[in-house]
């Protein structure tokens, strides 16, 4: 075979508009500030109007469901990829969430208006004090680590056959209107994510990053790598609590389900198809993901061995995720040039 | 690992949490070796283990009630697939994730979920699937009584661990997996090559996690679940021992194996994964090193 030498190769340009570097200048043309401003615009009005567009129960339904998929896999995102500590565990906050919820309401009376906030905080503490001791450990012994706890939870929960044991814990109250039922927690998705995206610029969440790249260099600095570790954490933590939270409510239902494989492995192959470390990437991934798998409900468990393989694929080829690729093409002129 | 003593909870005098206790760890060991294997030399955590062991008893049954083959070429034949199967693992999937810690355990676990899920829609549950025993009868070992596949579980744990262990010391293929394990840069500039020698180790971890399957499923039923406990039972087994410790996770296999008797004794018998993920959790926590790991795994972890 002849070798052939490369002739031409592809040249990758940033668009030369400030406004991709500092904030100001943004404002110096109606040009520049759309293309700021309108993929942000189109996401948010996306996902405002989708409801409409499907009013059926049955969509609305899912698409609350996938809200909270969003919701774990924005924290998921979060603590990998600006923290990085992965977490396997999911399920783990959901279900703490879950149950916190559904305990307080049925136990106690509280209607939903106290009973998600304080699950919300309350799940978020539980986990995050459970999950202090294994703060120290690195990379795969973290992930490891996070997902035995929701499988001893659940190996707990039925063992004492506490909660309800296997039944669960049924007749939690639900929402009395569909529209805010539904509406309120696209609001919170929405939030959580513009939320994070601020935070993770921030002072803080530079010192996540650093956390991240260099812990020692953290310490070096006078900065407690576990106080933040910790808060972090409890960010992730509070987010999968609340979307466990809202998942009772929804269903009326609470039950070892929740700390199902379902929740940790959806989050994770929607941050890798979505694409890792953009926040945007997780929750379009979920809105990709989680409806193909309703429609794969009649299947059974085939749902599972879809993801995996999608996950699967995703790793091995397409590493860096949709919403990075869209990025790099939406920011940068691409052009063949002469070697 | 419940059907493996599950029955004899309610009867369980000092001697049988001793003699069913060695058995259980002797279980447990030959699970584990596998996963020990693969994670302490090239340092691929195995998260389709699980999977593995279940695709065995279902090869070894499918060999022997669809091709009608002997029970005792049915066997080698399966440990073959799955061999080639750990090879081509590492081959196809690993080695495009190789150095990326999160990702190998992603693409892993993808896989074994995949293949397990995919094998539980096709409906392999229930009672349906089940081995025969090697040998029919059982044996009378101080007042307690143990049927021979037991005592086979015991012997052919011993021949495992045996020949693992002179195998990575008195043989050139041994050592040079035992070298990559230690120092891989080193290793390689003695013309160890890195990807030759993992997939050994995969095809071999196969091997291993499909000859403890052939010798545990005839106690009980060939089902999905046992994959998610085999992968459980393994990863604690290596973590409490201790990384690339052969000592350790012997040692390790028989601290859960006990601890799990003594809970079903005197316990409940629900709670014996819950020892063994408290046994991770604990011991990460506690000891990031292992019971017996050294100070290198510690650096790594911490």
């Amino acid at each position: 075979m002849a070798v052939t030498t490369i002739e031409r190769r592809k040249e990758r340009l940033d668009r030369g508009i400030k406004v991709r570097t500092e904030g100001i200048y943004a404002l110096s043309s109606l040009e520049e500030v759309s293309y700021l401003v309108l993929p942000r615009l189109l996401l948010i009005l996306g996902i405002l109007i989708l409801p409409l567009l499907m009013p059926s129960l049955y969509w609305n339904r899912v698409i609350s469901i996938v809200c909270i998929y969003a919701l774990l896999a924005l924290g998921f995102d979060f603590l990998a990829h600006f923290v990085g500590l992965v977490s396997l565990g999911g399920a783990f906050f959901i279900g703490v969430g879950g149950y916190a919820a559904a305990i307080l309401n049925k136990y106690l009376g509280l209607s939903p208006v106290f009973t998600i906030p304080i699950a919300t905080i309350g799940g978020a503490i539980i986990c995050t004090l459970l999950l202090l001791p294994a703060l120290p450990l690195r990379g795969v012994y973290f992930a490891i680590v996070t997902l035995m706890y929701p499988l001893t939870l659940m190996r707990i929960i039925e063992a004492l056959n506490i909660f309800g044991g296997t039944d669960g814990i049924l007749g939690v109250a639900g929402f009395s209107n569909k529209w805010v039922e539904q509406y309120l927690i696209i609001f919170i998705v929405i939030f959580a994510l513009f939320g994070l995206r601020r935070l993770v610029n921030e002072d803080m969440g530079i010192v996540f990053r650093g956390i991240k790249d260099n812990d020692q260099s953290v310490r070096a600095s006078g900065l407690s790598v576990t106080l933040y570790k910790t808060i972090a954490v409890f960010i992730a933590s509070g987010l999968g609590s609340l979307g466990g939270a809202y998942l009772s409510h929804i269903y009326m239902w609470s039950g070892i389900s929740q700390f199902a494989l379902d929740f940790s492995v959806i989050p994770i192959a929607a941050t890798v198809v979505g694409g890792g470390s953009t926040l945007v990437g997780p929750v379009l991934g979920c809105f990709i993901l989680v409806p193909v798998s309703e429609f794969l409900r009649a299947f059974g468990t085939l749902r599972i061995v879809f993801y995996s393989v999608i996950l699967l694929a995703f790793i091995m080829f397409r590493s860096e995720g949709l919403m990075v690729y869209a990025q790099r093409k939406y920011h940068q002129f691409e052009r063949w040039v002469k070697v | 690992m419940r059907y493996v003593i599950g029955s004899y909870a309610s009867l369980l005098s000092l001697m049988d949490i001793l003699i069913y206790g060695i058995i259980n760890s002797f279980s447990l060991a030959l699970m584990a070796i596998g996963f020990t294997l693969v994670y302490g030399i090239s340092r691929l955590p195995n998260f389709a283990h699980g999977a593995l062991y279940v695709i065995t008893g279902f090869a070894v049954w499918w060999i022997l009630n669809k091709l009608h083959l002997n029970y005792f070429i049915a066997i080698p034949l399966a440990l073959i697939l799955m061999g080639l199967i750990g090879a081509a693992i590492y081959r196809f999937v690993l080695i495009r994730v190789r150095g990326m810690a999160t990702s190998e355990i992603i693409a892993t676990y993808a896989l074994g979920l995949a293949t397990l899920e995919f094998l539980r829609w096709r409906g392999f549950k229930g009672m349906t699937y089940t081995l025969p025993v090697f040998i029919e009868g059982s044996v009378d070992i101080g007042g307690v009584l143990v049927d021979l596949q037991r005592i086979i579980v015991m012997a052919i744990g011993i021949v495992v661990i045996t020949f693992m262990w002179l195998f990575t010391h008195f043989n050139r293929t041994g050592l040079a997996l035992r070298g990559m394990a230690q120092d891989e840069h080193a290793a390689m500039m003695l013309g160890i090559d890195s990807d030759w020698m993992a997939i050994i180790a995969m095809a071999m971890g196969s091997i291993l996690a499909g000859l403890s399957a052939v010798v545990l499923l005839p106690l009980g039923n060939i089902v999905v679940e046992a994959g998610y406990n085999v992968l459980i039972l393994s990863i604690a087994v290596c973590i409490v021992g201790g990384l690339g410790s052969w000592v350790g996770a012997i040692l390790a296999a028989f601290m859960i194996g006990f601890l799990q008797i003594i809970t079903v004794a005197y316990i409940q018998s629900h709670f014996q994964m819950v020892v063994a993920l408290l046994a991770i959790i604990l011991t990460l926590i506690l000891r990031p090193s292992g019971f017996f790991g050294r100070q290198k795994e510690l650096e790594e972890r911490v």
